[in-house]
């Protein structure tokens, strides 16, 4: 392999790996590699979800769980690998992608309405230069009603408690009526009225026969809310059904050090500068 | 600079002001071709840029549009070096040149080198606006006649507008007014959360573009009137002024472009009623006065509302405490000695237990007496039973609960009792139920 | 004529203990963030100035000084007020604050004009080097050193002399304070020195040297030479205390070969002098550009022949790595083209070519190549520590065996070195002894 460019030597191997990963599943990820300023992240990480699922992401601080949704959505450029969504590209298979982002990533005194926010999980349906019908605020209206929160549908974003600004995020997410969702941290400092309200739209969801992949950092609850979960810590370290792959052993794995050693290449080659 | 030689104090400077006519002439646009135009121009370029420095503001690159004026200099001195000729068209495109040529340094430095963004820009606002320095110092040097004008880029010229400078402002105006009526929707969604925006497929990049496109148009086109120094000022204030008064982005729009053209308006009338008021400054400070009203004597967010709200609070505590204690101690009066005694031990003041009394009082929770003692009335009682209820309940919480309760509440402990709703309290004595913790006796008299 | 004491000296000293006097400052303002307030103190202190003036009716230092430092200050609270109350961001916070002291500034010169007083506007912001001249200037150097020479200095020059020596007793005093309060206020505050005092005691300095600096050289130059010193230095170097040093001597650089370029190379043309503190301006921005270039640590030359140098390493130990591979097969005397398959670098030749030259492999014919005995260590090296990184990745991270070839063939490369292992890889090939 040529460290100078990963891309010429990468390609023929992920070629060669394609069948290994079927069509039918909603994400598969192949030997996707990820850098922040150079410095691994993410390493060699190969992942296919199953269908209809709801699928935990876990692990340590700083393992590279909101690394891996954001690569796997092409916010992150990736260093290698392949991410492909029902056996397509993510450009072409965006319209079915929903999409979650982290509660601090926004400034919550920005100057909309809840109801705004959630009519922009609607924006993709409507299409350039249209302005949002009352067709489409029903939608969304009816989407906050969903997670509790049609009574704050006026209310402008920074007077909602931070329980409550993760539901209209949730609700935006729902009115994207997407297939697959990916959801970064959504239980994060949230009331356990939001956390009811979280779960109940998941397994409605999933009722509705959809795939959601959820960055979560409470292992309590994991064997309660998910079917299935990936253990991740700079590479996949386990994945698959909770009651098969949440064990001691891997968690321990997981959450356990050992990896100094990686961690430490990882700084020679962010020093080194010779990219992944 | 040489010592002065007129009147020496400040007061001494009187302008005089001109006739009540001359003043409703120029109001009216009455007052001459001339000053119509400059008044034309002003409004709608103060209307432009209110409007799309609103998606500057919300996008935090105001400081941007501040390097982007100042990088314009250079490219004016550019232009007419090469050219040899004062035309405004060309001037404006070599403003336009090196104003967007600074922007991407200013990129460029953020992405290759570890400098900050505050760095960067400070670096291209100097450096590009030093070299547009030495061009003009050139120019007047050593270049034909002709080249007065140039200066007036700088701190702007109001008073020299064409009718087609008026027709470019407008253009400008309508300009920024159709895309943000089209477009509003896709400017939201980038300006709040461009991941989202990416992932939901639109070109985050180019409605970026677009929007910064906007910016440079608009501050170019404000070189002439008010001068590269305080253009920036026309795309900040009115936004920043604006949003003191709504929450909802379309009248935040509307609102800015109203304080902007307003300011526009006011301050070419004053500059051409009063002599020495240049319009640039005059325009400005307008727009400040806007920003101060705003700022203080906005309705919900401005600084007064905020502070009587505040205190609103702390005299509903205050009283609470004081109901609570009175319902502590199983009484419905309280003497001046209690009353004197529980103040000292809160380090009220005389003037802040007056008026907390006061306030009680107002809200039909207490009763005077006489001797400066206190009467609780039925409404006083219920609250002082309530207050006293959910702060048991809410010791009782974080005794039992005191493992998980982190997560679940985010206010101080000292205020959480007096804010606490019916469903957190009706969540909070069943949680203590199923811990089969005791729960304090529900000794409220009727209603709730 | 190359330097004309009457005609060069003032104006230059004047620049030079602006420039430096700023570039102190401005490494703490950098390191803070803050780099945008020097550029709003130097706009707003405009009002304070002027009004200072209009008020005394004097050019006195005293009152200036005193109308500066109150706007400076007055900047720096406001902004914060504005920031507090207002629930505004801080880049628009202060474009309020400063653009409505500016233009608060710029109407009442506009007043004191009409009373005959002379405050230009234009001369605040790049300032009048040039009538510093100095008419009974003496001849040579020599005739410099007399008591007539301090008569004669300039007050402007004299100003900035006084500024100079103040920023320099302030950093070098408060050095350790300032450290603190620039890597952690929290910390510096509870440790007893207050950051809220040191921060608006920086901005003092500031607005102090902005007022000094203002007459001579213009704000414009104060900006440029707050932020374009530190942030040179701060490509430059990663202590505090060479970065100051660094950004003096950058401060330096451009004040000097700023003022040259301004004045003398025109006249060799037979231009007139163009503007001076534009020239030091620009001439921040050509040193920061070449710092970009050239600074070793963290220039983008520098990148280029690291990553080079790195990958010509990498190409020799793959070079090295291929022939073992194929002498493990049996093949002692690989030819050229079975070792270009798989062999990713650009140019195989060359790297035969260098490896020869360090006598690692010798060449067999035009077409074979075998490794020398000191090659046989090197490559067996190598590969050892490859099959070492695949054990690794394979039973200690957990990778799938089928995976790992190319993370070995990164790590292989770099400095740490893999744990040992058993005797054979997870593909089942041997892990070649160390010979060290």
């Amino acid at each position: 392999m040529i460290p100078q460019s990963p891309s010429k030597s990468s390609l023929p191997n992920t070629l060669e790996h394609r069948p290994e990963h079927s069509s039918q599943s909603p994400l598969s990820v192949h030997a996707m590699t990820v850098a922040y300023h150079k410095k691994p992240v993410l390493w060699d990480v190969d992942y296919d979800a199953t269908p209809n699922k709801l699928i935990a992401i876990v692990g340590p601080n700083g393992a590279g769980k909101s690394t891996f949704i954001k690569s796997c959505l092409g916010l992150v450029p990736k260093a290698a690998g392949l991410v492909e969504f029902w056996g397509m590209p993510y450009r072409r298979a965006r319209s079915r992608i929903g999409y979650v982002p982290q509660r601090e990533s926004v400034d919550w005194d920005f100057p909309v309405s809840a109801l705004d926010v959630v009519a922009m999980g609607r924006y993709r349906h409507i299409g350039w230069c249209r302005p949002v019908s009352r067709k489409h605020k029903q939608v969304a209206l009816e989407c906050l009603d969903l997670v509790g929160m049609k009574p704050f549908a006026s209310r402008q974003i920074s007077q909602l408690s931070g329980g409550q600004q993760q539901r209209v995020f949730l609700a935006r997410a729902l009115a994207q009526q997407a297939d697959l969702y990916f959801m970064d941290e959504p239980f994060a400092g949230v009331d356990a009225a939001t956390e009811r309200a979280i779960i109940e739209v998941l397994r409605r969801l999933k009722g509705e026969g959809k795939t959601v992949i959820v960055v979560h950092h409470d292992l309590q609850s994991v064997p309660e809310y998910f079917d299935e979960v990936i253990l991740l810590n700079m590479r996949v370290v386990a994945a698959g059904p909770v009651r098969e792959v949440f064990t001691k052993e891997n968690l321990h794995k997981t959450y356990g050090g050992r990896l100094t050693l990686l961690s430490e290449a990882a700084e020679a080659v962010a020093r080194n500068e010779i990219g992944v | 600079m040489t010592p002065g030689t007129g009147p020496s104090s400040i007061q001494d400077v009187t302008d005089e002001w001109p006739a009540i006519a001359e003043i409703i002439e120029t109001i009216t646009l009455r007052a001459g071709h001339n000053t119509n135009m400059v008044i034309a121009g002003t409004t709608l370029l103060g209307l432009a840029a209110g409007l799309i420095g609103v998606f500057a503001l919300l996008r935090n690159r105001s400081l941007m549009t501040d390097a982007l004026s100042h990088a314009t200099l250079p490219g004016i001195t550019l232009a007419f070096l090469i050219l040899g000729a004062k035309s405004l068209p060309v001037l404006l495109l070599g403003a336009t040149i090196t104003g967007v040529l600074g922007v991407l340094c200013i990129q460029l430095l953020l992405r290759h080198t570890r400098l900050r963004e505050d760095a960067s820009i400070g670096i291209v606002l100097s450096v590009f606006f030093g070299a547009g320095i030495v061009g003009l110092s050139y120019i007047q040097v050593n270049a034909p006649s002709g080249s007065g004008g140039l200066n007036h880029f700088i701190y702007g010229q109001a008073a020299t507008m064409q009718p087609r400078d008026v027709v470019l402002m407008g253009a400008i105006a309508l300009a920024a007014m159709i895309a943000t009526i089209f477009l509003l929707k896709e400017f939201t969604i980038v300006c709040f959360n461009d991941a989202f925006a990416r992932v939901d497929g639109w070109p985050v990049g180019l409605i970026d573009l677009l929007m910064m496109a906007l910016v440079v148009v608009v501050t170019v086109a404000g070189l002439q009137a008010v001068g590269l120094i305080l253009v920036v000022s026309l795309l900040i204030i009115p936004p920043v002024a604006a949003r003191f008064w709504t929450d909802r982005l379309p009248r935040l729009v509307i609102i800015a472009a109203l304080i902007g053209a307003c300011s526009g308006y006011t301050g070419s009338v004053v500059s051409a009623l009063f002599p020495r008021k240049p319009a640039g400054a005059v325009i400005v400070l307008t727009a400040g006065v806007f920003f101060a009203i705003s700022m203080f004597f906005a309705p919900r967010r401005g600084v007064i509302a905020i502070t009587i709200r505040r205190q609103k609070l702390r005299m509903k505590i205050a009283g609470d405490h004081l109901l609570e204690f009175a319902h502590d101690l199983g009484e419905t009066m309280i003497s001046r000695d209690q009353y004197l005694g529980f103040a000292k031990l809160h380090a009220w003041s005389k003037t802040y237990t007056a008026m907390v009394g006061f306030s009680l009082a107002r809200d039909g929770m207490i009763e005077r007496v006489n001797q400066g003692g206190i009467t609780l009335t039925d409404a006083g009682v219920r609250r002082g039973n309530r207050v006293s209820r959910n702060h048991a309940l809410w010791e009782q919480y974080l005794v039992s609960y005191a493992d998980i309760a982190p997560s679940h509440v985010d206010w101080s402990v000292d205020l959480v009792e007096h804010v606490l709703s019916e469903d957190l309290v009706l969540e909070l004595e069943s949680a203590l139920r199923k811990r089969g913790v005791v729960i304090p006796e529900h000794t409220i008299v009727g209603g709730r | 004529m190359f330097f004309d004491i009457g005609l060069d000296l003032f104006p230059l000293l004047a620049a030079v203990f602006a420039a430096v006097s700023c570039a102190l400052l401005g490494n703490f303002l950098v390191l803070r963030r803050l780099s945008l307030m020097g550029d709003a103190i130097s706009h707003s202190v405009l009002p304070g100035l002027v009004i200072a003036f209009l008020i005394t009716s004097t050019r006195s230092p005293i009152a200036m000084f005193a109308g500066a430092a109150i706007a400076g200050v007055a900047t720096v609270v406001l902004v914060e007020f504005v920031k507090r109350f207002g629930r505004v961001e801080s880049g628009a916070a202060m474009g309020v604050v400063f653009s409505i002291l500016f233009a608060l500034g710029v109407l009442l010169i506009e007043q004191a004009a009409a009373r005959h007083v002379d405050l230009d506007a234009d001369c605040v912001l790049h300032g009048q080097l040039e009538t510093l001249v100095w008419y009974s200037a003496p001849d040579s150097f020599g005739g410099l050193f007399t008591l007539q020479t301090l008569q004669q200095t300039p007050r402007q020059v004299k100003t900035l002399a006084i500024t100079l020596i103040l920023a320099i007793g302030f950093v070098t005093l408060l050095f350790k304070e300032l450290r603190l309060a620039a890597f952690d206020s929290a910390l510096a505050t509870t440790l007893g020195f207050n950051a809220t005092f040191l921060h608006y005691l920086l901005m003092i300095f500031v607005a102090t040297a902005t007022v000094a600096s203002f007459e001579a050289v213009g704000s414009i130059l104060v900006i440029a030479m707050l932020i374009c010193p530190a942030a040179v230095a701060r490509l430059f170097t990663d202590r505090l205390g060479s970065q100051i040093i660094c950004s003096v001597i950058v401060a330096l650089i451009c004040s000097i070969g700023g003022y040259f370029s301004a004045t003398i190379l025109p006249s060799a043309f037979g231009i007139d002098a163009v503007n001076a503190a534009g020239a030091m301006a620009m001439m921040g921005g050509i040193v920061l550009a070449i710092a970009v270039f050239v600074s070793p640590s963290h220039g983008v030359i520098s990148r280029v022949i690291r990553r080079r140098r790195l990958s010509g390493r990498v190409a020799l130990d793959d070079l090295l790595a291929a022939i073992f591979r194929a002498t493990e097969k049996g093949q002692l005397q690989p030819t050229r083209t079975e070792l270009q398959i798989g062999f990713a670098h650009a140019n195989l030749h060359r790297t035969i070519q260098r490896a020869n030259h360090l006598q690692l492999v010798e060449p067999i014919g035009t077409q074979q190549v075998r490794l020398t005995e000191s090659g046989m260590q090197a490559a067996s090296e190598v590969v050892r520590r490859h099959r070492l990184w695949e054990h690794y990745l394979v039973e200690k991270v957990g990778l799938a065996p089928d995976h790992v070839h190319e993370t070995a063939e990164l790590l292989e490369h770099l400095p740490p070195r893999p744990p040992q292992g058993p005797e054979s890889d997870p593909h089942g090939k041997v892990i070649p002894k160390g010979f060290s």
